[in-house]
């Protein structure tokens, strides 16, 4: 079959060409990322991981909708000088709900993988407004309008039920809602019932009074309160490190 | 450029793949040089090494975990053994620089933290890694040096300390963090009778104000309706057991005095937060996220910034 085959066959048809291109590209990626997903070991088994409120889902669009991923990225590696920096190393299991994830080896500015309860909500409002004001020596860009934009909160239970779709166990009727309840416990589960989606967002927004303003729900609530959940929901102190190294 | 190319196909052993495009365009076909050739078979070689030592390919459910492994201590102190991963290794790598810190460490937390500051050698160790500890965790808030930012967060450098400047104070402030409130007296107070606090504030660390406005604000912060010597106390000194600023010394936190450029500014200034009140100035507790000796090093070097007590 071979015997007459020169390679001036491919190279003069354009077609050929792009198909056995896309053959050989895609072969590494076959190798590399299918076996990921039947792999038993990859997804650690840890307690604590939870999808998103809607206020702090709101945000992560924000988060994604100013590319903050160009520069930061969330997933600190297991190296000695990262976990001194950043805190222990991430898990597969803490982005499971994130669709998409945020891992990224770009890192302009720090890794915030675990920034949340790093600061105060009052030290991320002051350094989105004007990040030079708190960090002389930063290249971070203002963002003073997510102070001033009312966060729009119209679609939040459209955004949650696409997220269903990709399978973020958000409920979208009572079965779904009880399995919740026996998975996360019943605050968690309440936080994550699409028909309450509007209610919860709100609640938490004054609740948590992101940025400091708690007449109205900003853009600046919805990222501060994303920044604050971001790698707190394991709690490492429960977990002896021998289990994850179980888990590579 | 043709003639040349004709030549050089025709003259040496130099082959061409027997192209010609456009009349005179052909491709040559060298074959590889021969370091290149025998480097890439070499990595091939490397390939099949690093498949047997190094977890590799995958196998079903699982995959070939290689025959390099880890060895470290568990929870329980026993020795064990893991196929090779970078969380094997990192757990390594962690409990021997835990290791070879643990002298500092052993002895900064046996000795009281006086005589820590008075040992040379664990000074600098303090120093050392404190200032590591310092930039990454303090640093975006009270600044790299601590001097803090009027406004927004405290000095350390100073020695006025809301909570204490003690190595016991600091120590706890450091581990159950900390939030500033103030109760916003706009409605419980006409303007003009905050106006008269705000001249009495002011002249208590000798700023200029209106004689007459700071006799009735002093009036109105020793009586109940203000009440404002709940909490700041009869002096006007503050109380270190909830926090409450020392009103007679030329250090501000909340109030820009020393930025304001008029005596109605700085007056203004104080205002300001009478009115409006706090609910701010939180620091976060460090439990959990930095480990005890962690936080008894930052103490020290805390301490040590200039303003301790």
């Amino acid at each position: 079959m071979f015997k007459n085959f020169k390679h001036e066959k491919i190279e003069t048809n354009v077609g050929l060409l792009l198909v056995l291109t896309m053959l050989a590209v895609s072969a590494g990626g076959l190798v590399e990322i299918a076996p990921l997903f039947f792999i038993k070991d990859t997804m650690e088994k840890v307690d604590g991981v939870r999808p998103y409120t809607p206020l702090e889902q709101r945000g992560r669009d924000i988060y994604l909708r100013e590319g903050c991923y160009t520069c930061h990225s969330q997933m600190i590696r297991p190296f000695r000088d990262e976990q001194l920096r950043y805190g222990h190393y991430s898990l597969a299991a803490e982005s499971r709900y994130d669709h998409p994830f945020q891992w990224g080896s770009k890192r302009t500015g720090p890794d915030l993988a675990r920034v949340g309860g790093k600061y105060s909500n009052e030290w991320h409002v002051q350094h989105l407004i004007k990040p030079t004001s708190v960090v002389p020596e930063s290249v971070m860009p203002n963002y003073p309008w997510l102070q001033e934009t009312k966060l729009d909160i119209s679609d939040v239970g459209d955004r949650m039920r696409a997220l269903r779709v990709t399978g973020v166990p958000y409920s979208a009727n009572e079965e779904e809602y009880q399995r919740n309840v026996k998975q996360f416990g019943e605050a968690v589960a309440r936080t994550l019932h699409i028909p309450d989606a509007r209610k919860n967002l709100v609640a938490q927004a004054q609740d948590g009074n992101f940025d400091g303003d708690r007449a109205s729900v900003s853009e600046m609530d919805a990222l501060v309160a994303y920044l604050q959940v971001l790698g707190t929901m394991v709690d490492f102190s429960k977990i002896k490190p021998e289990e994850l190294v179980k888990f590579r | 450029m043709a003639d040349n190319a004709q030549s050089q196909s025709q003259s040496a052993d130099v082959r061409t793949t027997g192209h010609v495009w456009d009349g005179d365009l052909q491709e040559f076909n060298n074959p590889l040089p021969t370091w290149w050739i025998y480097t890439f078979y070499v990595t091939v070689l490397f390939a099949l090494v690093y498949w047997v030592a190094y977890p590799s390919w995958p196998v079903g459910k699982s995959f070939l975990p290689g025959i390099n492994t880890v060895t470290y201590v568990n929870a329980q102190g026993e020795e064990e053994s893991w196929h090779w991963n970078t969380r094997a290794k990192l757990l390594v790598e962690t409990q021997e620089a835990v290791a070879a810190q643990k002298p500092y460490f052993d002895k900064i937390a046996s000795l009281p933290y006086e005589n820590v500051t008075k040992d040379p050698e664990l000074s600098s160790f303090v120093v050392s890694a404190g200032k590591a500890l310092f930039s990454e965790n303090c640093a975006a808030c009270h600044q790299a040096g601590g001097q803090g930012k009027i406004g927004l967060f405290p000095n350390l450098t100073d020695d006025d300390w809301l909570h204490g400047g003690g190595f016991e104070n600091i120590h706890e402030t450091l581990t159950k963090g900390r939030r500033g409130y103030m109760p916003p007296f706009s409605e419980a107070l006409a303007p003009e009778r905050i106006d008269e606090l705000a001249n009495y504030v002011v002249s208590l660390s000798g700023g200029k104000a209106d004689p007459a406005k700071t006799a009735k604000g002093k009036d109105l912060f020793h009586s109940h309706a203000a009440a404002c010597f709940y909490c700041h106390g009869d002096d006007a000194r503050g109380r270190r057991d909830i926090g409450s600023a020392n009103l007679t010394d030329k250090v501000w936190l909340w109030a820009d005095v020393p930025g304001a450029e008029s005596d109605a500014a700085r007056i203004a200034a104080v205002r300001r937060v009478i009115a409006g009140g706090l609910n701010k100035g939180v620091m976060p507790a460090w439990e959990g996220r930095l480990n005890p000796e962690q936080i008894r090093l930052l103490t020290i070097y805390v301490h040590e910034l200039g303003g301790g007590r």
